[in-house]
């Protein structure tokens, strides 16, 4: 067996804590370690999904013991690929936040960020449902930590808003835990994805019950309308390093969505028809409509960036709402556009910020570095909105090109090009706001000389739109592997039979060698 | 037996949203614990509930109590003790920062002495 998948929740768990005992009161070290460990996260995560590339699925089976008993983690194309978006974007972030001195505002920014990669890395990785929750606690409980990092009352009143939305969360998803424990007697997802179907057709109230308070739940995490508001103080409040690692929080939902509706409760099940198109879709239009309004209206560009990153929730939730292979495959390639994009423009807001007493959208005079930054911004800014050149607009020609067949085309195109017109509006307005009006303020001549942020701050916002770049470039490559692997979401026997007939302890006694 | 745990956990999961709804902190923390509390004895009654019987395999034994869900009831209890004392700290900062307990947002000139310091 083979055990460098269990690696990226497990170096980063033994990391978090060798920070806090060891390296407590010496920066340089703390800097070191989580570069180093992040560094290592990347080479693992790609190790893992070369593996995974062929359409190999690796079980690991935790001290050995046979699937539906024993926790299972399990890697295919997906969750390695997600591994990889999450090692790659703490990288940049880290970099950014050592850069910006944000890891020097408050205590164990290094620890906390990563139990936070061990939370994400479990979710992505594990292949049972209680476990998922449990990860879901962790990266929630070191998310919370990192929330507040730096404290101020602000900060730490949308923290409490944060924490206590998150919280009816958890207790949704044990509520959810418990119904479908009750109805199959298991929680092991290649195990659910038989038991499912041996329901029989009027005993399905229980399961129905239980498949919509889940779907509730990864709809939180995603943040999708109605159930997004504590997404844009909480991200506007959060340190922007912070706030672009949250960049994958939402995502982690959306993944969750993925999985458990592709496999546990596939759209062909009887049981819960209906709870896309019905439900799911106007939802996730109203996210994108609602997130790209919020552009418009924001006050604020920490708040701006938040509600783009709604929107593009939304944008990522149409397309998995169709649950074709095509709409899956779109929303993936969607998924790693929007995490850099939106980790990008959080890291930019940021920079503005440098200089200026707040991020309100008012003219103030420019300071030291402003016409890089301002390039930085028309860069992501054109990334989230969707315009051609980079991959925002390729995404959405995905998502556009997969809904075409559906019975809704015409709802979901309007949406999603009126949408694409007001953030369009919303982004050159805060950018002209900020950038060019500046020039004609009068600049504050006793206002303390300001300096113009690192290099590495700027070294890590270029890294994250070379990625998009890349993204962009090889769009035909990525776009081509998410088709693959959507196929292997949409046929999850290999998924269910590598889980299920790989003996374990319990099935046949192994010779000790 | 059924009626008693079904009524419980009703009792307290309505308990909890009321008071989650309310609109400064203490009682919002308060209808969480209620909540988790609910949570837990619904965890636990998803394995059926069976009185006097061994969860573990013995001799001579027929009838079992499922073990899976008391398993999962001791982490969702440690799990929310850990996250309500979390989020105890926090309010309390926020509290003695602001020197205002309200979870939801004021409207600008309402906050308190310190104002937004965003």
């Amino acid at each position: 067996m083979m055990h460098w998948i269990i690696a990226p929740i497990v170096l980063p768990a033994l990391l978090a804590p060798f920070i806090v005992l060891a390296a407590r009161y010496h920066n340089g070290i703390q800097r070191s370690l989580s570069v180093a460990g992040v560094l290592a996260l990347i080479v693992i995560a790609a190790g893992l999904a070369w593996q995974a590339s062929d359409g190999t699925i690796t079980l690991y089976q935790l001290s050995d013991w046979a699937a539906p008993f024993g926790i299972v983690l399990v890697g295919d194309r997906l969750s390695t690929m997600m591994v990889l978006l999450t090692a790659v974007l703490g990288f940049c972030v880290l970099l950014y936040a050592i850069g910006s001195g944000w890891d020097k505002r408050g205590w164990h920014f290094h620890a906390l960020f990563q139990f936070q990669l061990m939370g994400i890395m479990g979710a992505f990785l594990t292949g049972d449902l209680f476990n998922l929750f449990v990860f879901f606690e962790v990266l929630l409980i070191a998310s919370y930590g990192l929330m507040i990092h730096a404290g101020g009352n602000a900060r730490l009143r949308a923290g409490v808003q944060y924490v206590l939305f998150n919280l009816i969360g958890s207790t949704l998803f044990l509520f959810a835990l418990g119904s479908i424990y009750a109805e199959t007697g298991t929680l092991n997802m290649a195990d659910l994805a038989i038991r499912v179907t041996a329901i029989s057709p009027d005993e399905t109230v229980g399961i129905r019950v239980a498949a919509v308070l889940l779907l509730l739940v990864f709809a939180i995490k995603a943040a999708l309308v109605p159930l997004h508001f504590w997404l844009p103080s909480s991200y506007a409040e959060a340190p922007a390093p912070v706030a672009a690692l949250f960049a994958i929080m939402t995502k982690v939902g959306a993944y969750a969505i993925i999985r458990v509706y592709t496999m546990i409760f596939p759209p062909d099940l009887e049981a819960t028809s209906g709870l896309f198109d019905l439900w799911l879709l106007p939802a996730a239009l109203l996210s994108l409509a609602i997130g790209m309004v919020g552009v418009l209206a924001a006050k604020r560009l920490d708040r701006l960036v938040a509600f783009s990153v709604i929107g593009s929730m939304g944008m990522v939730m149409i397309s998995i709402s169709l649950f074709t292979p095509e709409g899956i495959a779109a929303s993936l390639y969607y998924i790693v556009h929007s995490t850099f994009a939106g980790a990008t423009l959080f890291l930019i807001s940021d920079l503005v910020r440098t200089g200026r007493s707040d991020l309100q959208l008012s003219p103030q005079p420019p300071v030291a570095g402003a016409a890089l930054t301002a390039a930085l911004f028309f860069v992501g800014a054109i990334a989230m909105a969707g315009l051609p050149p980079l991959s925002g607009f390729i995404g959405k020609l995905l998502v556009l090109n997969a809904s075409y067949e559906t019975d809704l085309v015409v709802w979901i195109w309007a949406v999603v090009l009126c949408s694409s017109l007001i953030s369009i509006l919303g982004f050159a307005r805060a950018g002209s706001i900020l950038f060019w009006k500046s020039q004609s303020v009068a600049p504050n001549e006793d206002a303390p000389e300001v300096s113009r942020p690192a290099a590495l701050s700027y070294l890590a916002v270029g890294v994250l739109i070379a990625l998009l770049g890349a993204h962009t470039i090889f769009a035909g490559q990525v776009h081509g592997y998410t088709t693959t692997m959507a196929a292997q979401l949409f046929s999850p026997e290999p998924y269910v039979s590598t889980v299920l007939d790989t003996p374990g302890k319990l099935s046949t006694p192994k010779e000790h060698n | 037996m059924e009626l008693l745990v079904a009524s419980a956990i009703g009792v307290l999961t309505s308990a909890g949203l009321y008071l989650v709804l309310r609109l400064r902190t203490f009682p919002v923390i308060l209808g969480m614990s209620l909540l988790t509390y609910a949570v837990n004895v619904f965890l636990f009654a998803s394995g059926r509930l069976t009185v006097g019987a061994p969860p573990i395999l013995s001799d001579g034994v027929a009838v079992y109590t499922d073990p899976l869900p008391q398993a999962l009831v001791l982490t969702a209890i440690v799990i929310s003790f850990g996250m309500t004392a979390v989020v105890v700290m926090i309010a309390l900062g926020a509290y003695l920062g602001s020197n205002d307990d309200h979870v939801d947002d004021q409207p600008e000139g309402l906050q308190g002495p310190e104002g937004d310091l965003s």
